[in-house]
């Protein structure tokens, strides 16, 4: 399994996007390189399209998708993943985004307790389709996933 | 030739290619030609019936083919077709 590195900058830009979308659901992409490791250099706020339930449910528009492909190949980087927020829930996935999980794929979710960021996951597919969570780390070595 | 952007979660089988050429006449012979090439994808993009799998959306360029001809849309040879999943969740 790869860790999932953000750099200082991506990280606290997904997390004032997710703060500022409390008590809805944010969503966006991540874009980096994918070696070794998922080296995140660069998050894309995208709207949340859920008009119904959007404190409890986010979805990405199609062209929204379309846009974060073509933006991944114009810039050679790698499209990494999907990231969202539970809002006063934990940072794990649940039988919703399990639905909706795509193989290779990384969910970041960050749990936004009370309007502030209380924790970060990162979690994809394995082989029988369950997820399994990846380790997250800053680029300061500082492990901020400690579910 | 009209061009197939291949969705990054189905890359690792197409031996990490991301778009795939094809001289297909329309939408469906495209996505064909495709799962034709990389066997493995076949199961991601078809259902048992051999229909396009209905979570999956197809645009050309920045149309849904939903509102041109659907599976039957012409291709021309400067097209480019994105193969998009669902992408959706949420606490609920």
């Amino acid at each position: 399994m790869k860790e999932v590195r953000f750099t200082d900058q991506a990280i606290e830009e997904m997390h004032k996007h997710l703060v500022a979308s409390y008590p809805h659901e944010g969503c966006g992409f991540f874009y980096g390189k994918i070696g070794d490791r998922k080296e995140v250099v660069e998050i894309r706020e995208v709207e949340n399209q859920n008009k119904t339930n959007p404190e409890r449910i986010f979805e990405i528009a199609p062209i929204d998708y379309v846009k974060a492909e073509r933006y991944a190949i114009e810039n050679d980087l790698d499209l990494i993943g999907v990231y969202h927020s539970h809002p006063d829930h934990p940072a794990v996935p649940s039988p919703t985004d399990l639905k909706f999980a795509q193989p290779n794929f990384s969910y970041v979710i960050v749990s936004i307790v009370k309007g502030e960021v209380a924790a970060t996951s990162s979690w994809t597919l394995n082989e029988s389709n369950k997820f399994i969570q990846e380790p997250v780390f800053d680029n300061v070595e500082k492990q901020i996933t400690n579910l | 030739m009209a061009k197939v952007i291949i969705p990054t979660p189905l890359r690792k089988f197409t031996d990490n290619q991301a778009s795939f050429e094809t001289n297909s006449e329309n939408v469906y012979e495209a996505i064909k030609a495709l799962s034709g090439a990389f066997p493995e994808i076949q199961k991601h993009l078809f259902d048992e019936q051999g229909q396009i799998r209905s979570f999956l959306r197809i645009y050309l360029g920045d149309e849904d083919i939903n509102v041109l001809d659907k599976e039957k849309t012409s291709l021309k040879a400067d097209d480019v077709l994105s193969i998009i999943p669902a992408i959706a969740g949420g606490k609920n």
